[in-house]
């Protein structure tokens, strides 16, 4: 009989992987870090067109552009004369279960049948598992979704109750844990016991279904302004969202477009913390996943993660909670719009940002996400004060995350803070030298990460 | 409280004990066991809370574990308004209003 035990299911997890995939890895793991990426992306045997429709047939994609105006008219009250950009925003919220997700379910799914697979399972206690739900309820595919939601007393984090609610409706098994880095044991025993896809966020399939969102939005601009957006901004956390949309742009001629990533700032928090979990108010967007995520992309579900950001991300950007809350209300009062939090970090970046660029520029924020019970600022604000944190208005700067929020003052208050990206692309070099034979950090190697990091070949090879 | 089988209810099962758990975690929670909740109808003919109980899920799959709530509450609710918030709203339509629309 197969053993169980923690132990001799994590020494199975590469078989367990691979046989839950339908993706032969072997090619991109001869090489203990080195890949031919593209290759890895080229096993989805789609174009973008032919993406599109598989998405169009589900109900996903094509969503809204929106143009800010009035939250643009207030950048420009504050910012210098001839300063703020016009600022958009996707509402990928109109997507089947709510958020940009959908995308990535879509055309993991469509995989998933087509190989054979009878049902699906993912480990995700966010956004990522309604969509799994939503896209296994349409196609007749069963759906596990795994979840990390209660502490050890048995409190749940309101937004992740919320999206175990959802993934119920679609009719998907919900497995909730507490709090712990082995619902990766957990997740692998549920793919063993039932020989299902393993529905992971971090597959060639699950990346290049972002890229319509990325081509939508050069298209909408087009029509919207004539011309490319200047600068797209994505909410950044396992990386997905941002290398999928990023080569999307690139995909429909956005050459020139900035690509920023923006995360809220969750430092002090240990993200395995029993005590810390439900002291955070974001459960996604943070840096508790960002940081790990950019600097070091191979720490997932899957033998090689086609999400790479520091391929395509130009800056990264961090905003404090209290930051985030204050624009979700500003969406609702000055634009009409109520959408859940974690995409209105990069709402957040993007008013910022604004005061700084030209009136004439353009900024895109590439999603919305649904608003919902446990999900809204209110919820998560006031679950957050009935376990001692302070609430209170000021100066941003003095948020300490698991102690206080801080809701600006003013909207002059919230600023960006950039990431020293040098220092993650240093640091993903050194990690993959560290990890290579001695003698074997030649040309390919230093092309290699010259791509993987957008370092010139010559800042590699010093590093080397 | 009695469950009869039929019942949609939700199991509770320790997947780690506090020593089965890696070193590597903080301190708190290699102090605690893994959990885990799983919700489903029940198949034992009759049980009391805190009693084992068989349960088929919704995909089929049937799972043993101890019974701890018939049909509970999602739970999760909007809060209550933050007034902070409705402050920060208040003062941004202020300032809007005082602001001249462009063409």
């Amino acid at each position: 009989m197969t053993k169980t035990d923690y132990a001799s299911v994590m020494a199975r997890k590469g078989d367990i992987m691979l046989s839950s995939l339908g993706i032969d890895y072997a090619p991109f793991m001869a090489h203990p870090a080195m890949f031919d990426y593209e290759a890895l992306m080229g096993l989805v045997p789609y174009d973008i067109d032919q993406v599109r429709q598989v998405q169009s047939r589900a109900g996903v994609g094509s969503t809204a552009l929106i143009e800010l105006r009035q939250i643009t008219r207030l950048a420009r009250k504050l910012a210098p004369k001839g300063k703020g950009a016009r600022i958009f925003v996707k509402d990928e919220a109109a997507n089947p279960s709510g958020s940009y997700k959908a995308r990535r379910a879509a055309l993991s799914l469509h995989h998933a049948e087509h190989a054979g697979f009878k049902g699906v399972v993912t480990a995700t206690s966010g956004n990522y598992g309604a969509a799994v739900a939503s896209q296994a309820a349409r196609r007749n595919l069963a759906c596990v979704v795994v979840q990390e939601v209660y502490d050890s007393h048995g409190i749940g984090q309101p937004e992740i109750l919320e999206k175990g609610r959802a993934c119920e409706i679609y009719g998907a098994e919900v497995a909730q844990l507490s709090v712990g880095p082995e619902l990766f044991y957990s997740f692998l025993r549920v793919l063993e016991d039932t020989g299902y896809f393993n529905a992971s966020l971090y597959t060639p399939f699950a990346i290049a279904g972002v890229e319509p969102l990325g081509f939508e939005i050069v298209e909408q601009m087009r029509d919207a302004t004539g011309t490319t957006p200047d600068v797209v901004i994505c909410t950044h956390a396992g990386g997905g969202n941002l290398t999928g949309t990023a080569r999307g742009l690139r995909k429909a001629g956005a050459d020139h477009t900035q690509i920023i990533g923006a995360s809220v700032d969750l430092t002090g928090l240990h993200m395995a913390s029993d005590t810390d979990f439900n002291r955070k108010h974001f459960t996604t967007g943070h840096t508790g996943f960002g940081i790990p995520f950019a600097g070091w992309p191979d720490r997932t579900d899957v033998p090689r993660n086609a999400a790479r950001v520091l391929r395509y991300m130009d800056r990264y950007l961090l905003l404090k909670q209290g930051e985030v809350f204050y624009m979700t209300e500003a969406l609702a009062r000055l634009e009409g719009l109520e959408r859940g939090p974690a995409g209105n970090i990069s709402l957040a970046a993007a008013f910022a940002l604004s005061q700084e660029m030209d009136a004439d520029q353009t900024i895109v924020v590439q999603e919305t996400e649904y608003a919902g019970a446990g999900k809204q600022p209110s919820a998560q604000l006031d679950f957050a004060r009935r376990r001692g944190i302070d609430i209170l208005r000021g100066d941003s700067e003095s948020e300490i995350p698991g102690q206080n929020v801080i809701i600006p003052d003013d909207p002059r208050r919230i600023r960006v803070r950039d990431v020293d990206m040098t220092k993650l692309r240093r640091s993903l070099v050194k990690k993959v030298v560290a990890m290579s034979e001695p003698g074997t950090c030649g040309d390919d190697l230093v092309s290699f990460l010259a791509e993987e990091t957008q370092m010139p070949r010559a800042d590699v090879a010093a590093l080397i | 409280m009695t469950s009869l089988a039929g019942n949609w209810v939700q199991i509770h099962n320790i997947v780690l004990r506090p020593d089965q758990r890696p070193e590597t975690l903080p301190a708190e929670t290699r102090a605690v066991p893994l959990e885990l909740r799983v919700k489903g109808w029940q198949i034992t003919g009759r049980a009391e809370i805190g009693q084992e109980v068989r349960i088929r899920t919704v995909l089929g799959r049937e799972q043993t574990g101890t019974l701890i709530a018939v049909n509970p509450e999602y739970g999760h609710d909007f809060g209550r308004a933050i007034p902070e918030l409705l402050a920060a709203g208040d003062e941004l339509v202020a300032m809007m209003r005082d602001t001249p629309k462009e063409g």
